[in-house]
């Protein structure tokens, strides 16, 4: 694919602003107007903080195989502990706390999508930039690499990343990196490319600024605003992948579980009634992803001047 | 290309007779039997691969000389009956009037060429030659066969129930032939194959010459349905009659409903753990601070320790959900070769903390427990019940799982000079023989690579008292001497806790009301142990 | 033009040869095939005959090089598990794959793209916000999740579908297909629509945003002052406007339809090479795995090859020569 980026991705420059509110709090205003989108970033806030504070809220720490008891698995929601706290949302097969499970797993499950999301924005930004700005061989070169990653299944090199690299947080972040990282260069090539044709760079070429400076200060801002809204979509994607993974046996392990890895242990109880082990944790997962993606669809609307009215 | 087209053409006749059927799922003709089965085979050819699901199918259609029945007792099958003649000849007298799928006789001819094609099958990835080499086949008459060994051969009888006879006929005839059903001549058993489309379904038609009597089915079909939650589904929209591996937690369900039939068995599965016995120092135990320190493992008290702090009716109770039976040896009571004696570990907190306090380890050590992942029924959460057990006990633990490709080779040859890695891991083992040589054999016989001993001792145990006996009982001939022989082997393995077996799986089958299986401690899933209520 | 295609191809092979040497290595580092494909009670002598007899004794480059010369010479090596040629394999499994993927397609296409004209041409009415707030939902919803669920719902639940397979198939001029039967569509309902879901909130974002782009078009608005009718302005200038990103999109998302495949045919049980991938990553079996990488780079190379001639041939203003600058 040379020039069909994604049209929805691939937004123009914002024009000139308009002259008293400075840029942020025009595009926060803007952003603020949607209903469901103040929504979305409200519970992504407080789910954050549950998230930030689960180990001073939570009953239990559900790392601590000492503080689990096997005597406690599978007990419906509300139900005491045998250590004597209720356990309002059930316990799993091995008598972990579901709550508890779920704060800590938010953590991780956060904690993977956004380093994963943060770290191929970067790479893939910082790739795409190049290619775009060096063409040429280089450029060539690097959209091959970006058409090969593409073209390998995302579950599939993951499947094989993680395999290889073993468990755990870093190793699946590096493979979500890995899986991720063409999107961004694909795309910020694709809106530097439609940049470096404009007047301004031109212009800043003929003054005689550093390629360095060209980029970083007048290429890249402008083709931040499809990035930053891959990274929330990206980041929501992540988290759906890692559980996936999860399910498939490979993402991470079961000592550290991530919202992905509650809804895998539970869901071989899902036929036999034992509902709460699987559905809260998705719910959890739902929740979060849903958020992410109703401030990413919103940024959306916001950074893409074209449809304003 | 060839097979598509082929099962193209034979699909589109089963489509349109069976479209009408298999449309109105729940009505599906009570002589056509539909069963969901939880692992692929990877040929139809019976000695092309030696694995579980591959030996169940063909047991369908090719019938080994002796048969193992629902328990794994040795029973008369092809051959009507044999016996030892002297340590190192058997006597074979093969059944008469039995006729193959196309109608030809059976003789000691077809055994011949049987015995010529199993351990020779070209890229194998696991042969019968275990079962084959060192027997020397000679015909006394067409239905009479001796086989000679050099060193006295117990097990002879139970080696030829690993495999199907095959027709002479077939003796050239391909793996992918094989699969494509160009092996007209077929073997002798009940049912005839009639398509296999590999890593979805096996079609059986019954033999209608059969000489054990007919089949009551007019169709079986096996469905290969990996997932477990898929397969219980399965079963309860009425795509299938019947399901094998119910997992633990949907037998409460599916037994409460009054539609469906549940079925179970002890297996011959025991789940276990093995631990580092041979090196000086652990690379997964260490100090509770990270220093290293002597590997405990090496030190009985510590052993007996751990065993004692394993809850083994807990695991039973809350992670099995009551599908399982406590272990105290490598194989449930009553197989050949166990013993009266050994019973499962008594849990015993205190007992093992002095136990451990006595060894020099009163405030316990830092342990790594690693298992694979969905190898084996519930593996990583026993795994963590454990944990929490050993926890209590005062070492701190840790659990890493890890996919069955990745856990096993690791768990083989991880570590420099193609050692076992780990120090202590979670798994099982099931007893394909029906009698406990096999498991002792593998399991905690000094690792020996010249003498075959000891091939998956992943914690390379080894007491020089249990090798003597194990290798007496494998020299005698005699029943009753060997299984005595075999139950003091294991008592020596046991109570020096070589390895620490947790509990028995049970086997559990699911079918619609009108339905019955015959459940099987080998895990197989036969369509000639299912029938009509 | 020519020119073009020709280039696509050696790039083609390029990213073949790249994701062999990946692929070959990588399932290597995860563990030797050699304890997946044995007998438990095999004793150590039989294991590396075993492993002898599939070179698997062999030091990996070697194995590689071997694998190679093979190549060369068209065998692309058997499966470790079944024995048979790997690409046979993957080829035997296509079509159930293919067909599952196409109707995920044209599912989503056929669900996405009138919901998302509707909200893209009525952005501020209630029924637009609820289909762009379930659209959401449609995105962050695992799959493996809404496979069973749908197994539950509508299978074990209410009993209206089939839960497991494939319908019987017929052949029809060489291709193998179950949608010629209302049973094969009763068993592909289910799988496509779980595997389409993602791609209907894609397709109803690309329609919403599309067409809300295309209504403050000139010509659009052009088209509404000459009177022309609702009907016609969407039919014709929305519609074909909207299609050229739709189908570069979803082109290029057939290869991860059938890449995705990989979890719904396996909680679903259908029979697609999918499956076949998984069941091969389980037990190490490294052709196929090689196999099915080339067959999937080998599918999704045509079809960005395809997506991009039709592209050009829908914009004309799109010419076929790579962007370098």
């Amino acid at each position: 694919m040379s020039e069909a980026a994604l049209p929805a991705t691939a937004a123009a420059p914002p024009p000139a602003q308009a002259k008293e509110e400075t840029p942020f709090r025009r595009f926060a205003r803007s952003f603020l107007e949607d209903k469901l989108a103040v929504f979305g970033l409200g519970l992504l806030a407080l789910i954050v903080l549950l998230a930030l504070v689960a180990p001073l809220i939570a009953p239990q720490n559900p790392y601590d195989l000492a503080s689990v008891d096997l005597m406690d698995s599978r007990l419906p929601p509300g139900e005491v502990a045998g250590a004597g706290f209720t356990m309002w949302l059930g316990s799993d097969g091995v008598g972990r706390d579901l709550l508890s499970g779920i704060l800590y797993g938010l953590r991780i499950s956060l904690m993977v999508g956004a380093f994963s999301g943060i770290l191929a924005a970067s790479l893939g930004t910082a790739i795409g930039l190049i290619a775009a700005y060096a063409g040429g061989r280089v450029e060539n070169a690097i959209m091959r690499i970006v058409d090969l990653q593409l073209s390998l299944p995302s579950v599939l090199v993951a499947l094989i990343l993680v395999a290889g690299l073993g468990k755990g947080v870093d190793k699946i972040i590096i493979a979500l990196v890995m899986v991720q990282w063409a999107y961004y260069a694909r795309t910020v090539r694709g809106s530097a490319l439609v940049e470096r044709r404009k007047e301004y760079v031109e212009a800043a070429q003929s003054l005689g600024l550093s390629h360095a400076r060209t980029v970083f200060r007048h290429i890249l801002p402008n083709c931040l605003a499809p990035v930053i809204v891959i990274v929330t979509v990206q980041t929501a994607h992540a988290i759906s992948l890692e559980a996936t993974l999860s399910f498939l046996g490979v993402g991470l392990p079961q000592t550290e579980p991530s919202l992905g890895v509650l809804i895998a242990n539970g869901f071989q109880y899902m036929l036999s009634g034992k509902y709460w082990i699987s559905v809260f944790p998705g719910f959890a997962l739902l929740l979060t992803i849903v958020s992410i993606n109703l401030v990413g669809d919103r940024l959306r609307d916001v950074l893409n001047p074209r449809l304003e009215k | 290309m060839e097979m598509i087209s082929k099962t193209g053409l034979k699909g589109l006749k089963v489509a349109i007779l069976a479209a009408p059927i298999m449309a109105i799922a729940g009505l599906a003709s009570a002589q056509e039997l539909r069963i969901g089965i939880s692992a692929e085979l990877s040929a139809l050819d019976p000695h092309y691969h030696n694995l579980t699901p591959n030996n169940m199918m063909a047991r369908h259609i090719y019938e080994p000389l002796v048969g193992q029945d629902e328990k794994q007792a040795l029973t008369p099958r092809l051959a009507e009956s044999w016996k030892a003649i002297d340590d190192t000849t058997w006597e074979f007298k093969l059944r008469k009037n039995v006729k193959f799928h196309d109608g030809s006789p059976f003789t000691a001819d077809d055994v011949i060429a049987t015995f010529q094609r199993a351990p020779n099958v070209p890229k194998s990835p696991s042969s019968f030659n275990a079962y084959v080499r060192g027997k020397e086949l000679t015909k006394v008459d067409d239905h009479t066969i001796r086989i000679k060994t050099a060193t006295p051969a117990p097990l002879v009888p139970t080696d030829l129930s690993t495999f199907g006879i095959i027709s002479a006929k077939c003796k050239d005839t391909t793996t992918e032939e094989f699969n494509l059903g160009k092996c007209t001549a077929g073997g002798t058993g009940a049912y005839k194959q009639a398509e296999y489309v590999a890593g979805d379904r096996v079609v059986l038609t019954p033999n209608e010459n059969y000489w054990g009597g007919k089949e009551p089915w007019s169709k079986v079909t096996f469905k290969m349905i990996t997932s477990a939650p898929t397969r219980v589904a399965a079963l309860l929209a009425g795509d299938v009659d019947v399901i094998e591996n119910v997992p633990t937690s949907d037998v409460a369900r599916l037994k409460g409903d009054a539609k469906l039939n549940v079925t179970s068995t002890v297996s011959n599965r025991v789940i276990y753990f093995h631990f580092d016995t041979f090196r000086d120092v652990s690379p997964f135990i260490t100090a509770k601070d990270g220093s290293e320190i002597k590997n405990p493992l090496k030190d009985l008290r510590v052993r007996k320790a751990l065993s004692m702090a394993i809850n083994r009716p807990a695991i039973v109770d809350r992670i099995m959900e009551k599908e399982a039976i406590p272990a105290g040896q490598l194989l449930p009571d009553g197989f050949f070769g166990t013993s009266k004696k050994l019973k499962p570990v008594t849990y015993d907190l205190n007992g093992a903390k002095k136990l451990l306090a006595e060894a020099g380890f009163p405030n316990g050590f830092k342990m790594k427990l690693h298992g694979p992942n969905g190898r084996y029924l519930n593996d990583t959460k026993i795994i963590e019940a454990v944990a929490q057990m050993f926890s209590r006990l005062g070492i701190e633990t840790e659990v890493e799982t890890l996919p069955s490709a990745n856990f096993f080779t690791r768990a083989s040859q991880g570590a420099p000079g193609n050692l076992p890695e780990f120090s202590f891991i979670l798994v099982g083992w099931g007893a394909g023989t029906g009698e406990s040589s096999d498991s002792l054999k593998a399991l905690l016989a000094t690792f020996d690579p010249k003498k075959g001993m000891g091939a998956t001792n992943r914690g390379r145990y080894s007491n020089p008292a249990f090798d003597a006996k194990l290798e007496e009982a494998l020299r005698t001939v005699d029943d009753a001497k060997r299984d005595l022989t075999l139950a003091a082997a294991m008592e020596i393995g046991m109570e020096d806790v070589g390895l620490i077996p947790t509990h028995y799986q049970l086997n559990t089958w699911a079918s619609r009301k009108g339905i019955k299986v015959q459940a099987r401690t080998d895990e197989y899933t036969l369509a000639t142990g299912i029938r009509k209520e | 033009m020519l020119a073009f295609v020709l280039r696509r191809l050696a790039q083609a092979l390029f990213v073949i040869a790249a994701m062999l040497v990946i692929v070959f290595f990588g399932v290597n580092v995860v563990g030797d095939p050699i304890y997946m494909l044995i007998s438990p009670d095999m004793d150590q002598a039989q294991i590396a005959e075993t492993a002898r007899a599939f070179g698997l004794d062999r030091p990996i480059w070697e194995q590689f090089l071997i694998f190679l010369k093979n190549a060369a010479q068209g065998d692309l090596g058997r499966s470790f598990v079944h024995g048979e040629s790997a690409i046979k394999l993957i080829l035997q499994r296509m079509p159930a794959t293919l067909e599952l993927a196409f109707v995920a397609l044209f599912m989503a296409i056929l669900i996405g793209l009138p919901l998302g004209l509707y909200a893209g041409l009525k952005p501020e009415s209630r029924s637009s916000r609820l289909i762009m707030a379930v659209s959401i939902l449609g995105f962050s919803l695992p799959t493996f999740w809404v496979g069973l669920m749908l197994i539950l719902t509508f299978a074990v639940g209410l009993g209206w579908l089939p839960a497991t397979g494939r319908g019987p198939t017929v052949s029809i001029l060489g291709i193998e297909t179950s949608l010629l039967s209302l049973d094969g569509w009763q068993h592909v309902a289910l799988p496509a629509l779980n595997l389409a879901l993602l791609k209907i909130s894609l397709v109803i974002r690309l329609a919403r945003a599309g067409a809300r782009e295309a209504a403050l078009m000139d010509y659009v608005k052009f088209a509404r002052a000459k009177g022309l009718s609702q009907r016609r302005i969407i039919g014709v200038h929305i519609l074909k406007n909207i299609m050229i990103p739709i189908v570069t999109v979803l082109g290029l998302e057939f290869g991860s339809l059938v890449a995705f495949s990989v979890v719904t045919e396996t909680i679903f049980a259908w029979p697609g090479m999918g499956r076949l991938l998984l069941e091969a990553i389980t037990r190490l079996d490294r052709p196929v795995i090689v196999a099915y990488v080339m067959v999937v780079v080998v599918l999704f190379v045509a079809i960005n090859l395809l997506v991009d001639l039709i592209y050009s041939a829908l914009d004309p203003r799109v010419r076929l020569t790579e962007a370098t600058s």
